[in-house]
């Protein structure tokens, strides 16, 4: 368990960002991870006060707000529509509603969890993040740089008529994923990532022209498999994840050929 | 820091250190239905209705209830006796630890869901674990309790 | 039968739904010390020197105590009846410890952060030693987990701790070599199970206060007040009459909540201090410091003519205690004598067991005692057996298993010889085959998607109670108006036998289930029985119950014809009055209670204790259907039927859940649970983060029905549930498995990355 000297409803991102430059104070997300911690901080920040909790729609993107929980996203109805439903595929899975109602999309981003589906599916989709002093970035370049001070404030999601699928291994419901995997097409973009290697999800661009062969998803699979580390956890040996990563890729891929999620 | 928030229609204001769970203080305000089965937000056992919402009361700041409304068991009683109903003739209730969390995520299941089929119940109320009855018991409950809301309400 | 075979509601049930506060840590006085433990980060270690200097004196601080401060006399925390087959082994706190997680110091405090804070100031001098952590090799090895002279054994059990053996024993019946050497097919295969952990969503906790007469009374979420109030006098070193035990309601325990486990930390520390101190185990502690169920090699041999009929068993079980014996010495016995049981017409039984000591953390009690991993392994052996034959595994089993036509005969492997008393064992798997509609789906269909479906099957028993050594009492008042107190020893879990035991009462009294109320257990009040465990609350507190309601009635109906001016020959009892058997006359049984209060007339109570020389066992027949993914290895239930013979079912829905629950139970066992531990001995997987039980979404359809025989030696014929549900599920699973993959899994959990990589080998 945690501890705090003082608890702070920021006025301001700028005060949030201030606050958030000293390394005994954090910025609070669902606080699920933080609590199995036992870190000693001095001010915890709350940015549920600054309107970041709504997925705003337009014609163009999502934006959400950094505040929003897992289950707000898993469950939009705009969101739904697009990406074959992906996202809420990708996020019904974890643990359980009331937990999906505490987790927000900026605390499971911001701290790159290995086992995170968010991120995995989120990569396939080329989102983005916006921060508040670094701009935006692509999330498959976020998801590489180590945690820092700045604050990620909204995910974006292009509205772009990309297919995609989400594949994951558990070894029982609720269980963290032993391997994760979503796949998206847009033309003859394909967009390869992997999560709970146990290591963060890794993104590979892939372009093939038309219907993949079964040479080209071949070569597609071996690329992944040699590029793409595996490790050994108490989930599952490395080799096991090997085998994992081709199963779950070609269902992906299969599901987008045929039209749709699985 | 001094808050106030409502716990099943009463204000409560009241000092409490920052980084108080909102299940230790809903706790040591009387409301001992809400229990604690784990460290690790994997139980479902604390589940509370946090503005309508259910979350895990184990994982959420008490400073973060502060304006907000909280329903607990204690609040829900007509609803908790009429679910619970089925479940005690199924038997199913068992050793009851995990009724509170499991009715108060009924609840808000009912609320959220318009007639959820069978796998759609197991979705919603996965987050909610039970060791004694093997779950078919609590699901021909909720199966047989839902009928019965739909019937009324005809 | 009016009550008995009725689905009623559960006495309490309405309390829980409704979120009441009745369990320990919603009773719990204000204002109690919080107790907590330093526990030791080594495996193996000798504390060279402890300071508490600096914590005592910490604010909020009641007390700190070291092994200087506690008693240094050996008992055991395994609940079993006195003179307990446990070594007497452990010390509320010792200078040796021989587990991480072994307590070192206990801290009392007024709250949980003072409490956090004093146990960072204690300063703990080790001498680390090294640990012996693999059970295979730890029988004479040079590592002692107890090298220590006051070890001591009540009973014999085989015990050596200088040879690291907390039990062993050699048993045979007939001659199995011989036997063995006349045998067509002999299958011989290791089979290997892990510990488990109960999970009970209530942890382990207690409190306790010095009462008005200056005793000692603990609160505590137990299966076993009465042993908790002996046990506790001894390591207390205190008479018995100076405790108290109390059992509110308990969410689940499943055999964890028969050892004492949190009770010996706030009775010492109120003993001490005289001030109530509780203290609650978190989720993680309750892994980390519990009881899980023990670790197994069993290796099997089984032999059987050219026309599939079994003619020698032998096992030869390793068993791993852990650190201290608590119910390893008992636990290991139903490994063979329940499994080898079943196959009744064998003519040579053998049976070996080790009980070995190591610096993990102890085993003790969980459903089924034993007795699961036995059938893991023989039933994966018959089988194997079925296979080698060529035989349909259900046909093999009809005509080796017992069944009602052996009635009668004796049961050599069994853990006392007895005759089998009811059985309709052959019923329960002619009508589990049908469920899951075996002759279709044998042994194997290929589905699409690369997925295949397979069936497996099992059959299983366990016992109802210990024959000869449980003993159970009751006593029934009857009260003003006529209704009745029934008052139990025994423990309600949450399994409902409070309500079991007022059905049995209200029939045998012929009245109304309402007209009966219940309340247990507290052992000022309460009459003497040996608690919840052994599935002996519906068999033997039941029959108590019958015997006391037979004495009751007498009384009623001696009392009624004497107020009528009447012999007690002359008159009859209908539950509701008193009548001349040759007459009009009567005589309501409101008015002969509210008689019974003065005192010219005789108040009316009995109490009657039972035991059984038998213990009856009920039976279950368990086929699951599977499906296997065969590019990921994972197994989906789609169906598991399964049958049960406990004799009359006193409560259909109780019962219906006791069976659904204990076989999710074994699905956990089957497919992912596992107490996992490092090299040195530290678990890792201590929260449900890690240990993974099954979710509502991991288990398909499960299907109880009954097939029941009739047990005259049971109340209203009636045998034990509540642990052989567990029993089937493991080896049917890897029967199914096996049937999918063409290879055979002899070590659990089968997790999916086993099958895969498995299937990846030739079979």
């Amino acid at each position: 368990m945690f501890t705090i000297n003082q608890y702070v409803l920021a006025e301001s991102l700028e005060q949030a960002y201030a606050l958030n430059q000293s390394r005994i104070n954090v910025i609070l997300g669902g606080t699920l991870w933080l609590k199995m911690g036992r870190k000693k901080f001095n001010k915890a920040i709350d940015l549920s006060a600054l309107g970041l909790d709504t997925i705003e729609e337009d014609e163009d993107q999502f934006k959400i707000g950094c505040m929003c929980t897992l289950r707000q996203v898993e469950t939009h109805q705009g969101l739904d529509q697009h990406f074959d439903g992906v996202v809420a595929k990708a996020l019904e899975s974890i643990v359980g509603v009331q937990l999906r109602n505490g987790a927000t999309v900026g605390g499971t981003l911001y701290s790159r969890f290995g086992f995170s589906d968010v991120l995995t599916v989120l990569m396939a989709l080329d989102a983005s993040v916006e921060r508040y002093k670094g701009g935006i970035v692509s999330l498959a370049d976020y998801a590489a740089m180590r945690p820092d001070n700045d604050i990620l404030v909204r995910v974006l999601i292009k509205k772009d008529p990309r297919r995609a699928s989400y594949s994951c291994f558990r070894k029982s419901a609720g269980d963290f994923p032993v391997l994760n995997c979503a796949v998206s097409k847009l033309e003859d973009q394909w967009a390869v990532v992997i999560g709970a290697r146990p290591g963060r999800a890794r993104r590979i661009m892939f372009t093939v022209g038309g219907t993949p062969s079964e040479e080209n998803i071949q070569s597609i699979v071996e690329t992944v498999r040699g590029s793409i580390p595996f490790g050994t956890n108490l989930l599952g040996s490395a080799a096991y994840r090997r085998i994992l990563a081709e199963v779950l890729l070609r269902r992906n891929i299969e599901a987008i050929l045929m039209g749709g999620a699985q | 820091m001094i808050i106030n928030l409502w716990i099943n229609d009463k204000e409560f204001m009241d000092d409490v250190a920052p980084d108080k769970m909102l299940l230790d203080y809903l706790r040591s305000k009387g409301f001992f239905s809400v229990k604690r089965g784990c460290e690790t937000s994997n139980c479902g056992m604390c589940t509370v209705l946090l503005d309508g919402k259910p979350v895990l009361s184990c994982s959420t700041l008490t400073v973060r209830a502060n304006g907000k409304h909280i329903a607990t068991l204690e609040g829900l009683q007509a609803e908790a006796l009429e679910i619970g109903g089925f479940m005690a003739d199924e038997g199913a209730e068992q050793c009851g630890f995990c009724n509170p969390g499991f009715i108060m995520n009924v609840i808000a299941m009912k609320r959220e869901l318009k007639d959820p089929g069978e796998d759609q119940i197991k979705k919603y109320l996965m987050g909610n674990l039970c060791r004694c009855s093997g779950y078919m018991g609590q699901l021909r409950a909720i199966k047989k309790y839902l009928a019965a809301e739909k019937e009324g309400a005809k | 039968m009016k009550v008995v075979g009725q689905g009623v509601r559960k006495k309490d049930a309405m309390s829980l739904v409704a979120g009441k506060p009745v369990y320990t840590d919603d009773i719990v006085p204000a204002n109690c010390l919080i107790v907590k433990l330093l526990r030791s980060p080594h495996a193996h270690a000798l504390i060279q020197d402890i300071n508490v200097d600096k914590a005592e004196k910490m604010p909020g601080i009641e007390c700190v105590l070291t092994f200087r401060d506690v008693p240094q006399s050996r008992f055991t925390t395994a609940g079993q009846s006195y003179p307990e087959p446990s070594p007497y082994d452990r010390l509320i706190l010792d200078r040796r410890v021989r587990c991480i997680g072994d307590p070192v110091a206990i801290v009392a405090g007024a709250d949980e952060a003072a409490v956090n804070k004093a146990l960072e100031a204690i300063k703990v001098k080790y001498e680390v030693l090294e640990p012996l952590v693999d059970f295979r090799i730890a029988k004479d090895h040079p590592i002692l987990v107890h090298p220590e002279a006051d070890f001591k054994t009540l009973i014999p059990v085989g015990a050596d701790n200088r040879r690291n053996l907390c039990a062993s024993k050699q048993f045979e019946y007939g001659n199995a070599e011989e036997e063995f050497k006349r045998c067509a097919h002999i299958i011989e295969q290791t089979y290997r199970t892990k510990a488990n952990q109960q999970t009970m969503m209530e942890t382990f906790r207690t409190y306790a206060v010095m009462d008005v007469y200056g005793r000692l009374n603990v609160t505590s979420s137990t299966q076993v007040p009465f042993h908790v109030r002996r046990i506790l006098a001894n390591a207390l070193q205190i008479p018995k009459s100076k405790i108290r035990v109390i059992k509110p309601r308990i969410g689940g325990g499943f055999g964890a909540k028969q050892s004492i486990i949190s009770e010996l930390y706030p009775a010492v520390v109120t003993w001490k201090t005289g001030k109530p101190s509780k203290m609650v185990f978190t989720r993680q502690e309750s892994f980390a410091a519990g009881r899980p169920r023990h670790e197994s090699e069993i290796k099997i041999r089984l032999g059987a003519d050219e026309k599939g009929m079994i003619q020698a068993i032998h096992m030869d079980t390793l068993w791993n205690a852990g650190a201290y014996g608590d119910h390893g010495p008992t636990t290991v016995g139903l490994s063979g004598n329940k499994s080898m049981t079943i196959y009744g017409q064998a003519k040579a039984y053998k049976f070996d067991y080790n009980v070995v000591y190591t610096h993990t953390l102890g085993g003790g009690a969980f459903r089924g005692y034993g007795a699961p991993q036995g059938f893991f392994a023989l039933e994966s052996a018959v089988n194997e057996l079925s296979d080698r034959l060529g035989m349909d595994p259900m046909l093999l089993r009809m005509q080796n298993m017992l069944c009602g036509g052996q009635v009668g005969h004796l049961m050599h492997a069994y853990d006392e010889v007895e005759p089998l008393s009811s059985c309709a064992l052959e019923r329960c798997l002619a009508k589990a085959r049908e469920m899951i509609g075996w002759d279709e789906k044998y042994p194997s269909r290929e589905m699409d998607n690369h997925k295949v479906r397979a069936v497996g099957c099992a059959v299983a028993l366990q016992g109802s109670a210990i024959a000869k050594l449980d003993l159970g009492s009751v006593e029934i008042r009857l009260n003003d108006d006529g209704f009745y107190t029934l008052l139990i020893g025994a423990a309600d879990m949450g399994t409902g036998c409070d309500t079991i035991l007022s059905q049995i009462a209200a029939e045998a009294l012929l009245c109304d289930y309402d007209n009966v109320v219940v309340q247990g257990v507290d052992t000022d009040l309460s009459p003497y029985d040996k608690g919840s465990y052994a599935s002996a609350t519906t068999y033997m507190t039941g029959m108590a119950v019958v015997k006391t309601c037979e004495t009751l009635k007498k009384k009623i109906i001696a009392e009624g014809a004497r107020l009528m001016g009447r012999s007690a020959e002359t008159a009859g009892f209908d539950g509701q009055k008193v009548f001349a058997l040759d007459g009009d006359q009567s005589i309501s049984l409101k008015d002969i209670a509210n008689n019974s209060l003065l005192g010219w007339n005789r108040y009316l109570a009995a109490s009657e204790a039972h035991s059984s020389p038998i213990s009856p066992p009920p039976f279950i027949a368990g086929a699951v259907e599977i499906e296997l993914d065969k590019l990921t290895g994972k197994v989906e239930i789609i169906d598991f039927a399964a049958v049960i013979d406990c004799g009359t079912v006193i409560n259909p829905n109780l019962a219906r859940v006791q069976a659904e629950g204990g076989i999710v139970q074994g699905i956990g066992m089957a497919l992912y649970e596992e107490a996992q531990f490092s090299p040195k001995g530290r678990l890792y997987n201590d929260s449900f983060l890690k240990y993974k039980i099954p979710t509502r979404l991991d288990m398909g359809k499960i299907r109880v029905e009954f097939e029941s025989s009739y047990e005259p030696t049971g109340p209203f014929g009636a045998k034990s549930i509540g642990e052989v549900v567990i029993n089937a599920s493991c080896p049917a699973i890897a029967h199914a498995i096996h049937n999918a993959t063409q290879h055979y899994f002899r070590e659990l959990p089968i997790t999916s990355e086993q099958v895969l990589l498995s299937m990846q080998k030739k079979p």
